[in-house]
């Protein structure tokens, strides 16, 4: 049966059309109305997004078993020549629907939820005035149909992600926070954007379907001219690649998820933890064809970046005290994992198992950290504190946060029957399978992952009798409903059958259930968890002591291995003093210089000949006369010549 | 009829002419220095009916340029007067000298 698909536009669209009212009309309206049209945009896009999910993967006849990959629309837009144009469409296979499905779910739990958390606050029609453009500029990024058009979107995604950040403009941290997320994101993106130029300028496209065309002419032609020791398509998708790992705050373009947090707490559940975070890991799988047959070793590098981040980032996330900033490390965790999983994984089958586990966590990551963020929002709601030294025992006072809030922990640590587990599982089959440093890397980290998430879990929930000035109540019913369905979805979607939907050829395969990976993995989570549980449940003095024992690690770890200081000295001592010091002093000296020289010049020597406009009349008769008389005398002159 | 070289014509309006020009220069009353304008209008307007006379005696447009000049040296002394009058009633004066608002 065949469907006609052009109504997906609107998917995108409608979100545009709420940002354009609320932006414009926002200020005349009643807050609260302004935040009900975001969500009923996005309930719209939302509906549109799951009837289209439903008919593409199963009501549409597959084409040699495989789902095709369908242009919905398109228009071209800038049109430089015959075949230099940049387009923009919306593309429909089965990873962007299933982004598509994330995006709107996610935005539409987080609109709800915001309706509550925002209650009151002065901004709060221009907070879902950026939501729906967030929304729009994502869902523009995940449909793209070339690569330009994604990166359109992707800058829109930064612009948008630095105005939430910023959302809190009095706060100097809040705009700090904004300009590094910004600035670092764009650097990388730099690096994106030459990675497309060598790109296109090797393939001669920018269309995505041609780009990644298994037998089309991008692979086939080969991989360009080399330049020192890799060729130009490794070149050019490793650049691509900072810039999806500068988006994805892989190590070591990390820095600025951390302080992100300093955003409105909703803004952290849909940007940093669920939808713009894993666009890097998107961008990679869109172009995983030609990683994987015309830059293996470029993949393997995104692999390694993969290992070391979630390593780094879990070790990091057992010594940090500010709720949202563990949350932040995890999902740099949880994300690097998805990468990792791209690296080890190959094109076409069971060869692809990892390209489908990669989509899987991203999928069951995005309901389990949104619903952790959420909780951790409904927290701070409640204790006005972003510290967990400040909580305790709160399970009494927030029954229906700490029930969901322990769902999305154990489906973090990947306990079944929760949705972390099964996709968890396959990456780690997949790393096995391929590269066993990488599945070791992961093995600790599965460990790390529970203790951590227990450790902040036992500390808010149970741990010490914390007296609260006032009493911490529940939140309202628009929080608790985004969190209750997030939790059954955190449970459930472990059960969808990733292998039969997306994969890497959108060809469905079998798996097999390996135990003998998912049981020690299994149990490594519940040694985290039991030594989390031994630490934190009750007072006590067994977590100083490991403290002390470990000593300058634990400091080391404690201050994030000193990146912030890393990078400040590399700005301030090296950036600032040897590039942009001499830049500014040639701008003032040289450009500025010959600008008010040649305006200094001007003014003196107007000084001096102004004295020549006396006001007297019969000067200027003088000067008139003996002006004709000279010309007169040059011209009898020339002619007696 | 007593045949009058031309250049004893041009003699004449050259001598006015510069006689107009130095006037206009060192006179400081504006009456003054328009009747000195005065002069160099006629002294041009002589000159198109001399040169018209001895060069083109057929054609007559040197005299009717000459009336034109006659004509137009009226009009403008009317307005240079309705000018010297207005400049009496704001500076009571009229010495070019002491007219000097307008300069740096």
């Amino acid at each position: 049966m065949q469907f006609d698909f052009s109504y997906t536009i609107w998917i995108v669209l409608i979100p545009f059309l709420a940002f354009l009212f609320t932006g414009i009309f926002g200020g005349k309206l009643k807050p609260f109305i302004s935040g009900l049209i975001g969500t009923a945009g996005l309930f719209i896009s939302f509906s549109l997004s799951v009837i289209t999910a439903y008919r593409y993967f199963f009501e549409i006849e597959k084409t040699s078993g495989a789902f095709q990959k369908i242009i919905a629309h398109n228009t071209v837009w800038l049109k430089f020549s015959e075949n230099l144009h940049v387009d923009l469409g919306v593309l429909l296979d089965p990873i962007s629907i299933m982004m598509l499905i994330v995006i709107t779910l996610i935005s539409l739990m987080v609109h709800i939820y915001s309706l509550g958390y925002m209650k009151g606050d002065a901004g709060f029609s221009r907070f879902f005035t950026f939501l729906s453009l967030f929304s729009f500029s994502m869902l523009g990024l995940v449909v793209a149909t070339n690569i330009f058009q994604m990166y359109i979107f992707w800058e829109l995604v930064g612009v948008s992600s630095y105005l939430l950040i910023g959302y809190y403009y009095e706060k100097p941290s809040a705009v700090s926070a904004a300009k590094k997320a910004f600035i670092v994101t764009r650097f990388a993106d730099l690096g994106f954007l030459i990675g497309i130029l060598l790109l296109s300028y090797t393939t001669g496209t920018f269309d995505f379907l041609t780009l990644t065309d298994t037998g089309g002419t991008a692979i086939l032609q080969g991989s360009g001219v080399p330049f020192l020791g890799m060729s130009t398509m490794t070149w050019a998708l490793l650049l691509i690649f900072m810039g999806g790992a500068g988006k994805s705050a892989m190590f070591p373009l990390h820095v600025w998820l951390p302080d992100a947090m300093e955003g409105p707490t909703p803004v952290s559940a849909l940007i940093h933890a669920a939808t713009m975070v894993v666009a890097g890991v998107y961008l990679v799988a869109r172009l995983f064809p030609l990683f994987v047959f015309s830059a293996p070793n470029a993949l393997e590098i995104v692999g390694y970046v993969g290992g070391i981040s979630s390593l780094f980032a879990a070790i990091i996330a057992c010594t940090q005290i500010d709720i949202k900033r563990i949350l932040a490390y995890s999902t740099m965790s949880q994300i690097g994992y998805m990468m990792l999983a791209l690296g080890v994984s190959g094109y076409g089958g069971e060869n692809g198992l990892g390209f489908m586990a990669s989509m899987f966590h991203l999928f069951t990551h995005a309901m389990f950290k949104a619903l952790l963020f959420l909780g951790a929002g409904s927290i701070i709601h409640a204790v006005h504190s972003n510290n967990f030294s400040d909580m305790g025992n709160l399970r009494k006072f927030l029954p229906v946060t700490h029930i969901t809030f322990l769902i999305a922990c154990f489906a973090i640590s990947g306990i079944p029957p929760f949705a972390g587990f099964f996709s968890k599982d396959e990456i780690l089959v997949a790393a096995f399978e391929h590269n066993k440093i990488l599945f070791f890397i992961e093995f600790a980290v599965a460990g790390l992952t529970a203790f951590y998430m227990f450790r902040l879990y036992f500390n808010v929930f149970w741990g010490k009798e914390t007296h609260y000035h006032s009493t911490p109540h529940e939140s309202p019913f628009t929080m608790t409903i985004p969190l209750i369905f997030l939790s059954i979805a955190s449970i459930g979607v472990g059960f969808i059958p990733f292998n039969e939907l997306v994969t890497s050829d959108a060809k469905p395969f079998e798996i097999l259930t390996h135990w003998d990976i998912a049981v020690p993995s299994v149990a490594m989570a519940i040694v985290g968890i039991s030594t989390a549980m031994l630490f934190y449940k009750k007072e006590n003095s067994i977590s100083t002591v490991v403290v002390s024992f470990l000593g300058k690690f634990y400091r080391v770890a404690l201050n994030k291995f000193y990146f912030d200081e890393l990078y400040l000295l590399i700005t301030k001592k090296i950036v600032f003093r040897f590039i942009s010091e001499p830049i500014a002093v040639f701008d003032k000296k040289v450009i500025d210089g010959a600008m008010n020289g040649i305006a200094a010049i001007t003014n003196f020597s107007s000084e001096k000949i102004k004295g020549m406009q006396s006001g007297q009349l019969q000067h200027y008769a003088f000067a008139f006369v003996s002006g004709a008389v000279v010309i007169a005398l040059i011209l009898l002159y020339l002619i007696e010549k | 009829m007593i045949h009058i070289p031309i250049t004893h014509l041009i003699s004449i309006s050259t001598l006015m002419f510069f006689i107009g020009i130095y006037g206009f220069i060192t006179r400081k009353n504006l009456f003054t220095i328009l009747m000195s304008t005065e002069l160099v209008l006629n002294a041009g307007a002589l000159n198109f009916v001399a040169f018209n006379k001895y060069f083109y005696p057929d054609n007559l447009q040197g005299h009717f340029f000459a009336l034109f000049i006659i004509s137009v040296a009226a009009a403008e002394a009317a307005l240079a007067i309705a000018i010297i009058i207005a400049i009496y009633r704001n500076f009571k004066n009229i010495d070019a000298e002491k007219i000097n608002e307008m300069k740096y």
